[in-house]
């Protein structure tokens, strides 16, 4: 903060030096300067003969989808539910796995520094991976179907929760928990009655919120043959039948909007 | 019954919080234990239930060492050993009789706790407790829903379930309003004589302290000032204990206390909370 005083003697005062100012502007044009380079050499690699008919693909692709071919819906009840099974059953199983792995990871409940490593690892490879990666190689192991679907989501589903969880574990406030160690309880029982009841909102809206990303991201599960309204997106967009990939698009959409609507109920009806 | 003997505490940045305690408690005496913030206190009764590690010295409690205890042995050693706290450290979401309860969770095994399931004597011996401090009625309310001086009630409930030989309270009414305050004091008292129990009481209103203490312990910087009767504490002893200050403008302690039980409306008014004039605080950093 510098502080300076006037001719008049009256003490001024400026957010930063003038070294700082200037340090300041310069930053800001090195960051524009990078900018407009990144604009230029993407520019210079774009096809434009591609994009300058943009417009008339783009107009064509939607005149094939339009109207829509509703027949095709009662095809796609099936697919659909097994799509919000791979999504419920693949996150009540990630939860189950990360709850335990979030305790361990906290700093304030490890046991060891060790397990807590170990722990970490466990988070940071679940969540370094995409659950439509997860599904790929599980699909080469399980072979395609549902299982190989709800097991990718799992496994994404631990680093996603096993995180946020350990971080509001490690935010709790630590006088409960010295209120309940003072009474001679064990540690499971500290967990139980100090940790456990403070870190539960959070869990519960973790979870659901976890939920919600996990029905969007089992739509797509089925492109690489991991079962789910995504097997059906792929066939149809192999065949070129544009009026079934809309419905399929519409269907997709709703089923999004329900499960927003009902996570955001419960979360608020949770918090 | 509890003896500290030599009794210190180096955090690992190299602050001594503790030096050198000595100090023995006899059944049912009431301590009260001040000093400046940063004093040690803190340290000091959490050393004693080991939620902070002495880092030398003995601490006994009627014949055991606790300074080396650890796993069951320092888990059945703490049941002996009720605290309460100043932010009262209940578990907001529990419910008022399950805050109560976790006072027996150092009796009762894992599985019974977390399926709630409590020895019916300590059922009744809460309910017994809840009635006792004058909250029958809270029973099924959630912690949060509580005032500050109800929650503090609950905390003693809490500390009184262990069936404790000792108290261990650390600034009570820090966080009440001056009525409450003398409630609580009051009801810690009255407990204390009723079951014969020692309490050392980290507090850092003096005019409480005199009121409710047996006996007064000054503590600075990690070391022992004072120690004797709340009769004995003079201007000079408060500032050996907390530094200079203009000690005389508070009233004498005993009549205070006389003339707060009269007049209903002075309730608990502090003696150092009269205002001062404005050339003492201008001139007071300059000391």
């Amino acid at each position: 903060m510098p502080v300076s005083t006037s001719p008049q003697g009256t003490p001024l005062w400026q957010r930063r030096t003038t070294r700082a100012q200037w340090l300041q502007y310069a930053a800001w044009m090195m960051g524009m300067s990078l900018f407009l380079l990144c604009w230029k050499v993407i520019s210079d690699n774009t096809m434009w003969v591609f994009v300058e008919d943009a417009g008339r693909q783009g107009s064509d692709l939607i005149s094939r989808m339009l109207p829509p071919r509703w027949e095709y819906a009662s095809v796609l009840w099936k697919p659909m539910w097994d799509t919000l099974n791979i999504a419920t059953l693949g996150t009540a199983l990630g939860i189950m796995m990360a709850f335990p792995v979030a305790f361990l990871a906290a700093r304030n409940t490890t046991p060891h520094p060790l397990v807590r490593s170990v722990a970490l690892t466990i988070i940071v490879s679940s969540r370094s991976i995409n659950s439509l990666i997860w599904a790929m190689l599980l699909v080469t192991i399980l072979g395609p179907g549902v299982l190989a679907g709800i097991i990718a989501i799992a496994l994404r589903s631990i680093g996603f929760v096993g995180k946020l969880l350990y971080e509001a574990i490690e935010e709790i406030h630590p006088t409960p928990v010295e209120a309940i160690s003072a009474t001679g309880a064990s540690r499971l029982q500290i967990m139980n009655y100090g940790v456990l009841p403070q870190v539960m909102p959070a869990f519960a809206g973790i979870s659901v919120y976890r939920w919600d990303i996990n029905i969007r991201e089992s739509t797509v599960l089925g492109l690489v043959g991991a079962g789910g309204i995504g097997l059906q997106l792929n066939a149809s967009i192999n065949s070129l039948a544009w009026n079934q990939v809309s419905v399929i698009f519409v269907m997709i959409f709703v089923t999004v909007l329900v499960s927003e609507w009902v996570s955001a109920r419960v979360r608020h009806a949770i918090i | 019954m509890l003896t500290l003997t030599g009794v210190g505490k180096r955090y690992p940045t190299g602050d001594r919080a503790l030096d050198d305690i000595q100090l023995s408690l006899p059944k049912g005496q009431v301590m009260a234990l001040i000093g400046p913030s940063g004093a040690g206190k803190s340290t000091l009764i959490r050393c004693v239930n080991r939620l902070v590690e002495p880092t030398q010295g003995s601490i006994r409690l009627e014949g055991t060492e606790l300074t080396t205890l650890s796993g069951n042995r320092l888990r059945h050693a703490r049941r002996s050993m009720g605290m309460i706290f100043q932010e009262y450290a209940l578990v907001d979401r529990l419910t008022v009789m399950e805050n109560v309860l976790s006072g027996q969770l150092g009796y009762v095994g894992f599985w019974r706790s977390f399926l709630r399931r409590y020895p019916t004597e300590a059922v009744a011996e809460a309910f017994r407790l809840l009635e006792r401090v004058g909250l029958p009625h809270a029973i099924d309310k959630r912690a949060d829903a509580l005032s500050g001086g109800q929650r503090q009630r609950v905390g003693i409930a809490r500390a009184l379930l262990q069936s404790p030989k000792l108290l261990l309270v650390d600034e009570p009414t820090a966080s009440l309003d001056p009525k409450t305050s003398r409630q609580i004091m009051r009801l810690i008292r009255e407990l204390c004589a009723e079951r014969e129990l020692a309490a050392i009481i980290n507090i850092h209103d003096v005019a409480l302290a005199q009121q409710f203490a047996d006996r007064i312990v000054g503590l600075r910087a990690g070391q022992i000032v004072f120690d004797g009767q709340p009769s004995e504490l003079t201007s000079d002893i408060l500032t050996t204990i907390y530094g200079e200050e203009e000690w005389d403008t508070s009233p004498e302690p005993v009549e205070e206390v006389e003339s707060i039980e009269e007049i209903g409306h002075h309730h608990g008014q502090r003696p150092y909370a009269t205002p001062r004039p404005l050339t003492g605080l201008a001139s007071g950093g300059a000391r």
